[in-house]
């Protein structure tokens, strides 16, 4: 089936199975490889991206659902190549991970977050990672990313962007 | 060695793996696409047991876009079956069910595809006639006359049972004033990282290389895959600089990986498996210890423990690899912390129609650690005593070490009355039990549990030869290369793979460290195994001691390298030669000094200034044996195992809703010692996530089977993960007693948290429920458990 | 976990989704998939055709009409947990939603696709038989309404007739001074609850109960209200006393459900508990008070 996806503000004309999920599409048609599969039934968060801006399981969407949005991955992320944003930094900074897997999602939830509440409370916080799954880190430095991160980009007197 | 001043080491740098995966660039096995790479689904055994009749494989064959149909006789038959760690001939281990499948969810056909998908449709177009045959679930029951076999040429479902006896335990248990007895049962739970096992191999013919890609956390991999294809290892190309997504011991995937080796060499094309979630829940065989305690100490009226009793039966599943040895590392830790002069330990390794083990964080340590400590509290609770002080009058004194425990293993160093005191330091355990009372007062169930659990690190894994004489291995080594090139950059080699412990940047530190570099400047490769020196790979919390060594002793020789470089093109004595942040100079004439280009150009294109017969160049490595390490058990069942001991303290106020059983932690302080931290960052969020993985074998975690041997808890909705909603805040306290068999003081800390978390909530809620007159020793504690205990209490008093 | 095949085809309004389904006996809706989506990679749901109503505008809505509020079946549970209307008017659906899931899973799952999968522990079902909301679905060119407890028959089971596509449910509005109350238990935070009670309590001018919706949810089969209580305690101050005698009595023959997260008494005892818990909250909240944090 012939589908149009917009990603990270490209659109590309694709030819995919129906069946295949977003996920899938991203990774094996598209070469994204940053979102993961770690459950593929909706609970762990690994696949996470934004559609409209709104953090999503990309393994609970067919590819063809997901024609007509904006979608971003991680990979839409980064100011330019080897350029880290805020958010990303703020991760490496607190070292808000170990193995890497959950973290694009992560760090994408936490996108979704700051975009919307750009002071979270602790509490803010744990509440809108707690669909994302990581079996590292206990959570700790990944929350204290995401403050970090926030005080930052507040700090920066300038409004987050998506990178056009 | 002792901590002391560091320039690099103990600081909070960053860790440089986290650069890629931020930007989502690590590089996982899904991530690797080859050319014409095609796709596995396996088909799995819907019975506990059965005996495999036929298999029809036409219709999968007429399936469009696949390739091939693969069956357990065909593989049974070009390969041998999987190494195990016991001597264990009559239970072979294969990748695919031979004749008989004996668990439900074993693999039995491999289906090959263009795509994933396609292989899943076949796979569901395989016919295979089963006949069901009788199964054993429970240990107790696998154990018991009667018992249905697994492995009927076996004769018996019993792999391993062996007794210990280390000093005069009938004895003190008839001296003594007091005795307990306990049961305590670990529910079967595992490590279960969010990504799951995967492997792509590829076979090249006119080289004879097999590429192997694979998420893997495993020591003779390259052995393995080797032996069990009946190829040369160095015919085997294993790549490590693939990041792996989490593995805390059990992504080993050695059937995965001789499966599609085997498809790799006989099709001709690459073949890619990576488990889905199912698969890998039901059949990836990384499941962990089941394991019940019995136990049974001795004691004094002061609340001494002289003497302990310990069977520990393990229900191993339907194979064995390497998993029963989880029996036999807490040998080596086998009286905690604490002073316990003698002990009596039966560990029995049991198959069931289950799932098989693997290596889980700890191997054994977690659920040893949490029957020795269920086992102190109560002996505290039998004597009116208080837990911290029965703790305290047994622990080991910070004077007494190095210090000898009765099966053999002398621990390093430690200081546990002062990581204790700093804890309290920072909360009062006081104020905590009037918090407590004050809970109870309110009509709450409250508790305050305490563990002391010892970490063991460094990977003397010496329990091999313990529980299989034949097994006369007392080689644990780990290696790093280093080349500083023409131009002066310089480049550190490590030789297996990591998921997320901060390899990279641990080489880079403790090279920087030595040479007095800054450590960004150092590049750290993965080298792939054909041209790797040994590893042993990041198993048994050893890397900072292994890797960390090894990175050590080859940077001194680098440094030692270059000063004998500079000495003789000084033309000055060694002992007159000073090397600093890179540069030698005279001692007696600073301004005589040769600088780190001055160096490289003597080393790589100015001969006739070298030393003579030096080797030119500067490539150094070292291959490092691990600290006491190089001998074999006794005839009485005695020897060193790791050779470093870490320590934790775990503190923690615990509330249960008394009418819902709901738990919740309300305070949470830990106490570490692992030495000197080479860097603090990782090890405080590897301490984080063990606890947070402590907290799931406690409350929530347990691979449940039903009566028919289905497991039901096989996908995630089921299978209950600690979200950051479960994990309460926790604060750690560090204290740092360096061990003096160690480069930099280090000990190992990758288990730590997981290993004492468990035994500190079971105490909690022990304690929580101990007004009730009720007790509860088995994990994990769930919901449903607790309020059913509390109500039946309840019903009983009212 | 990769579905079995299917077709894929986009309904511009409900009739070309009603045609398309009953065109094709193995054909479903999809809405958020949430829930459908997991089964099919699972292969335990294998739709041959799969209908996808997410761009079907006219079935995404909220509103006020004579019968209460009307929400429409695509609408995104986020949507409705941020909705003022909802806020104001049904403060029971409004307390509950939270609970559904995780923001992930609200910001794609339906309301209507909730409901029409039933499952015996979602919050929606407990919300909709507690405020006896009316369910309206269209087949063969007709909308017919149903109550929803005519609507939930079994676990996972509804009596949805065969071709038929869910467009909505409207919740009827109370009056006068209300509150509400629920609570749910769980494993962890937004788990499938193993009990869930909610409570709407109406307050006359004598402080007392004039009117009140107690409804137990992930005990049975589908949400159940407990109708004897709630004529027990019409009428009443609500004491905890009485409360508790009602509950007893509403509860003492319900055969609860068993299974690897909870037994069938824990379940009994829990919901006997969780209602009492949400119908305190109720008191609190009509008070101006501070509810339990659960």
């Amino acid at each position: 089936m012939r589908i149009e996806l917009e990603v990270n503000s490209v659109t590309y004309a694709l030819d995919v199975e129906e069946r295949t999920t977003l996920l899938d599409c991203l990774r094996d048609a598209l070469g994204l490889k940053g979102a993961h599969a770690g459950c593929e039934h909706g609970v762990c968060g690994a696949c996470t991206v934004l559609l409209d801006g709104v953090a999503v399981r990309s393994c609970l969407i067919f590819a063809p659902q997901a024609e007509g949005s904006a979608i971003t991955t991680i990979e839409g992320l980064s100011p330019s190549p080897g350029e880290l944003s805020p958010i990303q930094d703020a991760f490496c900074e607190t070292h808000g991970m170990q193995c890497g897997y959950c973290t694009p999602a992560m760090i994408l939830v936490a996108y979704a977050l700051l975009a919307d509440n750009p002071s979270p409370t602790r509490e803010e916080i744990v509440e809108a990672i707690s669909g994302n799954i990581c079996r590292c880190t206990g959570y700790a430095q990944i929350v204290e990313a995401i403050a970090l991160a926030a005080e930052r980009i507040r700090g920066a007197n300038r409004p987050l962007e998506l990178r056009k | 060695m002792s901590a002391g001043h560091h320039r690099y080491v103990a600081t909070n740098r960053r860790v440089r793996e986290d650069r890629r995966f931020v930007a989502g660039k690590g590089q996982f096995v899904a991530d690797i696409d080859l050319p014409n790479m095609k796709h596995v689904a396996l088909v799995t055994c819907p019975y506990a047991a059965a005996r495999i009749k036929s298999i029809d494989k036409k219709a999968a064959l007429a399936t469009p876009g696949v390739h091939y149909v693969l069956d357990g006789a065909e593989l049974a038959a070009a390969t041998l079956p999987l190494m195990t760690g016991l001597d264990t001939p009559n239970v072979p281990r294969r990748p695919l069910a031979f004749e008989v499948a004996r668990y439900s969810g074993e693999w039995v056909a491999a289906v090959v595809a263009d795509t994933r998908a396609l292989a899943e449709d076949a796979a569901e177009a395989i016919e295979i006639d089963y006949e069901p045959l009788p199964f054993v679930l429970d240990a107790e029951q696998a154990i018991a006359p009667g018992a249905s076999l697994v492995h009927e040429p076996h004769g018996s479902n019993v792999l391993l049972d062996k007794t210990f006896v280390w000093g005069e335990v009938d004895k003190d248990f008839a001296t003594s004033p007091h005795k307990l007895s306990l049961r305590v049962k670990w529910a079967r739970s595992s490590t279960v990282p969010i990504e799951t096992f995967g492997v792509v191999a590829s076979w090249d013919p006119w080289s004879d290389i097999l590429d192997v890609y694979a998420s893997i956390q495993m020591p003779r991999y390259t052995d393995q895959i080797g032996a069990a294809l009946k190829i040369a290892g160095s015919s085997v190309r294993v790549h490590y600089d693939v990041d792996v997504g989490g593995s805390y011991g059990v992504k080993r995937g050695i059937k995965h990986t001789v499966l599609c080796g085997y498809l790799a060499r006989r099709l001709g094309f690459p073949v890619r498996l990576i488990e889905d979630r199912l698969e890998n829940m039901r059949g990836g065989d990384a499941h962990g210890p089941e394991r019940l305690f019995d136990i049974e100490v001795a004691f004094d009226n002061d609340g001494i423990v002289r003497s302990m009793k310990m069977r520990a039966l393990e229900n191993v599943g339907a194979y064995a690899g390497r998993s029963p040895f989880q029996l036999g590392k807490p040998i080596g830790a086998i009286v905690g912390p604490y002073k316990i002069r003698s002990v009596q330990y039966r560990a029995m390794a049991v198959v069931t129609n289950k799932t098989t083990q693997e290596a889980v964080r700890g191997f054994g340590q977690a659920p040893t650690n949490l029957a020795i400590e269920r086992v102190m509290d109560e002996v505290a609770n039998v004597l009116g005593l208080d837990p911290l002080e029965v703790r305290r009058r047994n622990l080991i004194r910070s004077d007494e070490f190095p210090y000898q425990i009765p099966s053999g293993t002398t621990y390093d160093s430690g200081n546990y009355e002062t990581v204790i005191a700093k804890v309290l330091a920072d909360t009062s355990y006081d104020e905590l039990k009037k918090e407590r009372d004050r809970l109870r007062a309110e009509g709450n169930l409250a508790g305050i549990g305490i563990a002391a659990c010892l970490e063991p690190s460094g990977g003397n894994a010496t329990f091999e030869a313990l529980l299989n004489p034949a097994n006369t291995t007392s080689t644990f080594m780990d290696s790093c290369r280093i080349n500083v090139d023409g131009l002066g950059a310089i480049t550190a080699t490590m030789h297996t793979t990591s998921s997320g412990q901060g390899h990279e940047t641990l080489v880079g530190t403790v090279i920087g460290e030595v040479l007095q570099l800054d450590p960004d400047i150092i590049r750290v490769t993965r080298p792939d195994s054909l041209n790797s020196l040994p590893s042993g790979t990041p198993v048994a919390s050893r890397m900072a001691i292994m890797l960390g060594g090894a990175a050590f002793h080859a940077a001194h020789k680098l440094k030692m390298k270059l000063t004998t470089i500079a000495a003789h093109d000084l033309g000055i004595p060694m002992e007159r030669a000073v090397y600093e942040r890179g540069e030698v100079y005279d001692r007696n004439a600073p301004d005589k000094r040769r600088s780190w280009m001055d160096l490289v150009a003597i080393a790589h294109r100015n001969y006739h200034r070298m030393p003579q017969d030096f080797e030119p160049g500067l490539a150094v490595e070292h291959i490092y044996q691990v600290p006491t390490g190089g001998t074999l058990p006794t005839k009485d069942g005695r020897v060193q195992m790791y050779p470093c001991f870490s320590f934790e303290f775990h503190l923690l106020l615990l509330a249960i809703d008394p009418d819902l059983g709901v738990p919740e932690i309300l305070r949470y302080r830990l106490g570490h010692d692992c030495g000197t931290q080479i860097n603090p960052k990782i090890v405080r969020g590897m301490t984080l996530g063990g606890i947070a993985h402590g907290i799931g074998a406690a409350f929530y975690e347990e691979f449940a089977y039903n009566d028919d041997g289905q497991l039901i808890a096989q996908t995630f909705m089921d299978y209950l993960l600690p979200s950051s909603q479960e994990v309460p805040a926790v604060d750690i306290i560090d204290h740092e007693t360096p061990s003096p068999h160690t480069v930099l003081g280090q000990k190992g800390s990758g288990e730590s948290g997981y290993l004492g978390a468990p035994a500190a909530i079971a105490n909690a809620v022990n304690d929580a429920l101990r007004p009730l007159g009720v007790s509860i020793n088995t994990l994990p504690l769930k919901i449903s458990k607790l309020g059913d205990l509390i109500a039946e209490a309840q019903a009983k008093k009212g | 976990m990769k579905a079995a095949p299917f077709r894929y085809f986009r309904a511009a309004d409900i009739d070309e989704a009603c045609a398309l389904l009953a065109a094709d006996e193995g054909a479903r809706v999809i809405a958020g998939g949430q829930t459908l989506v997991p089964m099919m990679v699972m292969r335990l749901a294998r739709p041959t055709r799969l209908i996808d109503i997410n761009r079907i505008a006219a079935l995404s809505y909220i509103r006020k009409d004579a019968n209460g509020i009307a929400i429409g079946a695509t609408t995104r549970q986020c949507l409705v947990e941020r909705d003022a209307l909802v806020a104001t008017e049904l403060p029971l659906l409004a307390r509950a939603i939270p609970f559904i899931g995780h923001n992930a899973t609200r910001a794609r799952g339906t309301i209507g696709g909730s409901l029409a999968n039933a499952d015996p522990a979602a919050e929606l079902s407990l919300i909709a038989i507690t405020l006896d909301a009316t369910l309206s679905y269209r087949a063969g060119g007709k909308t017919s309404h149903i109550p929803a407890r005519d609507f939930f028959v079994g676990p996972m089971t509804t009596s949805l007739p065969a071709g038929a596509c869910l467009t909505g449910v409207c919740f009827p509005v109370w009056l006068g001074k209300i509150g509400v109350g629920f609570h749910e238990v769980n494993a962890r935070r937004s788990d499938f609850a193993f009990v869930s009670a909610a409570a709407q309590v109406e307050f006359g001018p004598d402080g007392k109960c004039k009117r009140i919706a107690i409804g137990v949810g992930a005990a049975t089969d589908f949400p159940m209200r407990l109708d004897t209580a709630e004529q027990q305690l019409k009428g009443t101050a609500l004491d905890e006393r009485t409360v508790g005698a009602a509950l007893r009595e509403a509860l003492s023959d319900f055969e609860p459900l068993s299974d690897l997260h909870a037994s069938a008494e824990y379940r009994r005892r829990a919901a006997d508990k969780l209602a009492a818990r949400a119908i305190a909250d109720a008191c609190a909240h009509a008070q101006g008070k501070k509810t339990h944090a659960h």
